[in-house]
C-alpha cells in the first residue's frame, strides 16, 4: 500500500453525503462527494475510514466505480454504534474520510482468463468496483462470472445492478440464497454447490477467483475451487480484522505476520491459506 | 424431440459414468421415464422411499414444512442432480418434500429394484456407494455451511 500521496494519513477530510438509498432493512449505500479538495483516486478492493462525527472510525470498503473517482461510494450494515451513525446519515450531512488504504484486486492483470466474482451476503460491496472494472473491458476477459449467495431473496445487495450485470453487461451471473420461501424459483444452497455449474465448460486452471464473504465461507469456497483445479495463486479472498489506524501502526489487525489494514485486506490465497484455518489467530 | 433411452442418460450422468456397460444394462432396467407438472410433490417428507430421481430438466425445491408457518426451501436441484437419496438408507423413508418448481423431467430408478440388484451383486453395490457418496458428502458439507446461517451477521 502506498500512502505517500496521502499529507496526513491520519487526518480525516471532510465529506458530504450526496445520496443515500436504502439497500435492505440494515444496509445502506451513500455516495460522497469531497470537500476538501479534489476527490482521490483509488482502486477496487480497498477501503476508507469513515468518520461519524462525535462518534468513532470504522474501516468500510470502497463499493464505488474505481473509473469514476468522483463518486465515492460506500456500503455499510448497521452493526455497532459507528456503523449505525453512517447508515442514518442522509443527504447533506458530512462526515470524515481517510484513505484509501489497503491492497486491492488484480483485475487487469488476470485479462485473458475467465474472471470469477464470489460474493456471498455484503462481500459484494468490496467487489462490485471489481466487477465495474472487468465488465468495462468484458471482452479483455473469457468470461466474467458473478456468483452471489445471500442468507434469503430478501437480503439480496443491489438487486438491479446484478439483474443488469447479468441481462447487458455479459456477465454470467449466478445467485443462490440459503434459504427461501416456496415461490421463489431462483436456486437454493451455498454458493460452493454452484461451483462445479458455474464453470462447466470451463478450463479450470483459466479461472481467477476473487471471494469475498464471511471467513468460513471464503474458505470453503477456496478450497472447493482448489479441488476443481483452479490454480492456488489465481484465487484471492478479502479479509476483515479490526482495523483502526489503517496504517499498519496500532496492530489491532494483525493477523499472523500480517497487518489487515497494510498488507490487505486482498491476499492472494496461496500465501494465506494455511492460515484462514488456523482458529488461534 | 431427441429420444434418449434410459442406459444413455445415466451413462451420461457423472455418478454412472464410470460404471461398465453391463452394469448400466442391470441399472437400466430399474428406470422410467417420468414428468411432473410444475408445484406437483415427487414425493413428500415421510414417503416411502421407493424411487430415486435423476433430473432431467427443470427445478425441484426440498422443502421443510413446520406447524404454523410455510414451507421453506431449503434446497433447489436441477438439471444432472439427483433427488432421493433416502433410497440408499434405512428405514427407507423420505426426509423432505420434493416440489417441481417448473415442469420437470426425471429418470426415476426404483429402489426396491436397485437394492435387489446391489444384493445379488455385492460388487455392484459396493461401486454403487463408492460413486455415490462422494455426492452426498459434498450435500452434507454444503448443509453444514447453510446451517451456520453465515450472512445473517457477515
Amino acid at each position: 500500500m502506498d500512502v505517500s500521496n496521502i499529507q496526513d494519513p491520519m487526518l480525516p477530510r471532510r465529506y458530504r453525503v450526496a445520496e443515500v438509498w436504502e439497500e435492505l432493512d440494515d444496509v445502506a449505500t451513500m455516495s460522497l462527494l469531497p470537500i476538501d479538495g479534489p476527490p482521490r483516486p483509488f482502486k477496487a478492493g480497498q477501503f476508507n475510514m469513515l468518520y461519524a462525527y462525535g462518534v468513532g472510525e470504522a474501516a468500510i470498503s470502497i463499493s464505488g466505480d474505481p473509473a469514476v473517482p468522483e463518486r465515492l461510494i460506500h456500503t455499510t450494515r448497521n452493526v455497532g454504534k459507528v456503523s449505525a451513525a453512517l447508515t442514518r446519515l442522509r443527504a447533506g450531512d458530512m462526515l470524515g474520510v481517510r484513505g484509501p488504504f489497503g491492497s486491492d484486486w488484480p483485475v487487469e492483470e488476470q485479462k485473458g482468463r475467465h474472471m470469477l466474482f464470489i460474493a456471498g451476503g455484503l462481500g459484494l460491496a468490496p467487489l462490485r468496483g471489481a466487477i465495474c472494472q472487468a465488465l468495462a473491458d468484458r471482452l479483455d476477459y473469457e468470461e466474467v462470472s458473478l456468483l452471489f449467495g445471500a442468507r434469503s431473496p430478501n437480503d439480496l445487495l443491489y438487486r438491479s445492478q446484478v439483474a443488469e450485470w447479468g441481462a447487458f453487461s455479459g456477465a454470467n451471473v449466478e445467485v443462490t440464497v440459503d434459504t427461501a420461501a416456496r415461490g421463489w424459483t431462483g436456486h437454493v444452497g451455498v454458493v460452493t454447490t454452484r461451483l462445479e455449474r458455474i464453470l462447466n465448460g470451463q478450463d479450470h486452471a483459466n479461472v481467477s477467483a476473487f471471494i469475498c464473504g464471511p471467513e468460513i465461507m471464503m474458505r470453503f469456497t477456496a478450497q472447493d475451487l482448489v479441488e476443481l483445479g483452479v490454480p492456488t495463486d489465481k484465487i484471492w479472498v478479502s479479509m476483515e480484522r479490526n482495523m483502526k489506524c489503517a496504517l499498519g501502526f496500532c496492530g489491532h489487525c494483525q493477523w499472523g505476520p500480517d497487518f489487515v489494514c497494510k498488507d490487505g485486506p486482498v491476499f492472494r490465497y496461496d500465501q494465506i491459506g494455511r492460515r484462514l484455518a488456523m482458529r488461534e489467530i | 424431440m431427441e429420444i434418449h433411452g434410459i442406459k444413455d442418460i445415466l451413462s451420461g450422468h457423472p455418478v454412472f459414468k464410470d460404471f461398465d456397460e453391463e452394469t448400466l444394462d442391470l441399472l437400466s432396467g430399474c428406470g422410467r421415464n417420468e414428468h411432473f407438472k410444475k408445484n406437483t410433490l415427487l414425493y413428500a417428507e415421510g414417503d416411502e422411499a421407493d424411487k430415486v430421481y435423476i433430473i432431467r430438466k427443470g427445478d425441484v425445491a426440498i422443502e421443510i414444512a413446520a406447524p404454523g408457518r410455510p414451507s421453506i426451501v431449503v434446497e433447489s436441484l436441477h438439471a444432472g442432480d439427483i433427488a432421493g437419496w433416502s433410497w440408499m438408507v434405512p428405514p427407507y423413508r423420505s426426509s423432505a418434500d420434493a416440489r417441481a418448481m417448473t415442469e420437470v423431467s426425471a429418470v426415476s430408478l426404483d429402489a426396491n429394484c436397485m437394492r435387489g440388484k446391489c444384493d445379488e451383486h455385492p460388487a455392484l453395490g459396493y461401486q454403487m456407494f463408492k460413486t455415490w457418496l462422494p455426492h452426498l458428502t459434498k450435500r452434507v458439507r454444503a448443509q453444514r455451511l447453510q446451517l451456520l446461517d453465515l450472512y445473517g451477521t457477515g
